[in-house]
């Protein structure tokens, strides 16, 4: 099997990992404190506890996280050299 | 309306009329060969250009005026819902990612169609992928063309049927003389106006309902239900809202438009960095597009139709000249879906059937002058079926989106990963997608939605299930990739 065959396996597993880790953050929080009663919420920079946790914080940390992958974990490969020049 | 709205949308066609103009000199100075230069931009896209060209083409209408104006009506429930978009920022190239790219380089793959039919060297699957691309791609560029000549009827006064024209005559003419470099250069200056646009009226609603407390004290004060997650009426439930997870987020893999799109790039380091911008841009977009909808309530209460929410919030908050800027936004949320559209299904009509199976020595001349006359001929056929649009449009436009997704998903990502995919299963899961999802359909706007999720979500479900078993028991065998 072409080598860098198994690099582009990991990283699709990497997409697959990453988006079950996204849905459960953005579910928990949203639906874990969103189905208090609307009295019990508190705010945060004037947004809903839930909302602010789930989607904004939820986004703040998934944009860190491909920063994260795209500058150390995801490998660059070349699409040139290895073999393709049919 | 007034003069002062329209000046920045007439600089703002201007500009993309030009940079569409521009780019088809490349077309000219090319030396990969004519189709790879014209539908996919001879494969160099840098990763800004990737990543712009990725959100305006998924960002359309619905993200800067339906969406919006749904969350006006049903509060913070639907931006919540919005944010499953965030995914597909980095789901769509990580999961294609660099096997479709090295692929696709090598079995020479033009179009999505082309990659399926090495992958399984199979007419019907070809024909029976490219009709339904065409066919439902076709219908839902003409839904996006009729919102963008409504969109600019109702901002500046004139007859439908001019709009349309405008319109029609802005896209067209990039299209058809750039190729898909114009399309994605074109949709990072688009993409770049919707960020601005989204910015500016952020922070303008804002300050007209004083201050976000300020505007939840209002919200919670006309009914608490908008704060939750459930909708105004509490009948948002958690497993609706979350089958868009499907819908908007990961199944948007199988979309021929955005597929197309992880086969373009340049080199992996575009890759990386259309990951993060695409993601970033997205989500920054989805959030406060919505976010704004919610927003206007307090400052503009009683709006009755959803898709002008957004343009009469805008009008009210913000002096004329800045509103005619802001309200580029959703032109070119518009104008960046409807040409990628056009020139994907130009690329099915001349690629995938007439060079395939009609005319395959065709000439690089006569190819050229076919690419040309396919792509002004779809533009006119559009033109004219959006003057007036027919039922049956208005109809396939329905499914244009999940079973498009449905048909594809599987086919595309099996196909690229799972050895024992075959032809066999790639037919099965195609029309079990299609059909299933409109009968579905159907049944769910008859007695409400099965199980309580969007109609997509069953049949992904079904198409998977089909796929694996028609591979493994139709004449099994491992695909050496």
């Amino acid at each position: 099997m072409d080598p860098r065959f198994k690099i582009a396996h990991r990283e699709a597993w990497i997409g697959v990992g990453l988006a079950v880790v996204h849905f459960i953050w953005w579910f928990g929080f949203a639906y874990g404190l969103g189905s208090r009663p609307v009295e019990e919420y508190t705010y945060i920079l004037g947004f809903p506890d839930w909302f602010f946790y789930s989607c904004i914080v939820g986004f703040i940390l998934i944009s860190i996280t491909v920063i994260i992958l795209a500058k150390y974990i995801l490998k660059d490969v070349s699409f040139e050299e290895e073999g393709d020049e049919s | 309306m007034n003069t002062e709205v329209i000046i920045p949308l007439i600089i703002f066609l201007g500009v993309i009329f030009f940079i569409g103009f521009w780019s088809s000199k490349k077309i000219e100075s090319s030396t990969g060969g004519f189709l790879q230069e014209y539908f996919l931009g001879g494969r160099e896209l840098g990763g800004f250009v990737l990543a712009m060209t990725m959100v305006a083409t998924y960002g359309s209408a619905s993200s800067f005026l339906g969406g919006p104006g749904t969350a006006y009506t049903m509060g913070f429930g639907w931006v919540l819902l919005s944010m499953t978009q965030v995914v597909t920022g980095y789901f769509v190239l990580l999961v294609l990612g660099k096997k479709f790219a090295i692929l696709a380089r090598k079995y020479n793959a033009i179009t999505l169609i082309d990659f399926l039919k090495v992958r399984y060297n199979s007419t019907a699957v070809v024909l029976l992928a490219a009709i339904s691309m065409i066919i439902f791609l076709f219908s839902a560029m003409t839904a996006q063309w009729v919102g963008g000549s409504r969109l600019i009827e109702s901002l500046t006064g004139m007859k439908y049927t001019t709009a349309l024209f405008i319109f029609a005559v802005s896209v067209l003419v990039y299209v058809v003389i750039g190729g898909f470099r114009a399309v994605a250069v074109t949709d990072a200056v688009q993409g770049g106006v919707m960020v601005i646009g989204t910015l500016i009226l952020l922070i303008a609603v804002i300050i007209a309902g004083g201050g976000v407390p300020n505007i939840m004290q209002d919200l919670l004060a006309e009914n608490p239900r908008l704060l939750t997650p459930y909708g105004n009426e509490g009948n948002l439930s958690a497993a609706y809202v979350s089958s868009f997870w499907i819908l908007v987020g990961v199944g948007v893999v199988g979309l021929p438009q955005m597929a197309v799109r992880a086969m373009s790039y340049k080199n992996t380091r575009s890759m990386h960095r259309a990951l993060v911008i695409g993601t970033i841009v997205t989500g920054f977009i989805m959030l406060n597009m919505h976010l704004i909808g919610i927003f206007a309530r307090p400052i503009l209460p009683g709006v009755e139709i959803a898709d002008t929410v957004i343009p009469l919030v805008t009008l009210k908050v913000l002096p004329a000249w800045l509103a005619g800027i802001v309200l580029a936004a959703p032109l070119a949320a518009i104008m960046s879906t409807v040409d990628s559209l056009l020139i994907l299904v130009s690329s099915s009509i001349v690629k995938d059937v007439y060079i395939n199976y009609i005319k395959p020595d065709a000439s690089e001349k006569s190819i050229k002058r076919l690419s040309f006359g396919v792509t002004t001929l779809l533009g006119s056929i559009v033109f004219l079926l959006a003057l007036n649009p027919p039922d049956l449009l208005i109809f396939l436009n329905l499914f244009a989106f999940g079973g498009l997704e449905a048909a594809f998903i599987w086919p595309v990502v099996l196909g690229l990963y799972w050895s024992y995919g075959n032809k066999y299963g790639a037919i099965a899961s195609m029309i079990t997608g299609i059909i299933s999802y409109i009968a579905l359909h159907f049944y769910n706007e008859a007695y409400g939605n099965l199980f309580g999720v969007h109609t997509v979500v069953l049949p992904i479900i079904l198409s998977l299930l089909a796929y694996v078993a028609f591979s493994l028991t139709i004449r099994k065998t491992k695909y050496q990739f």
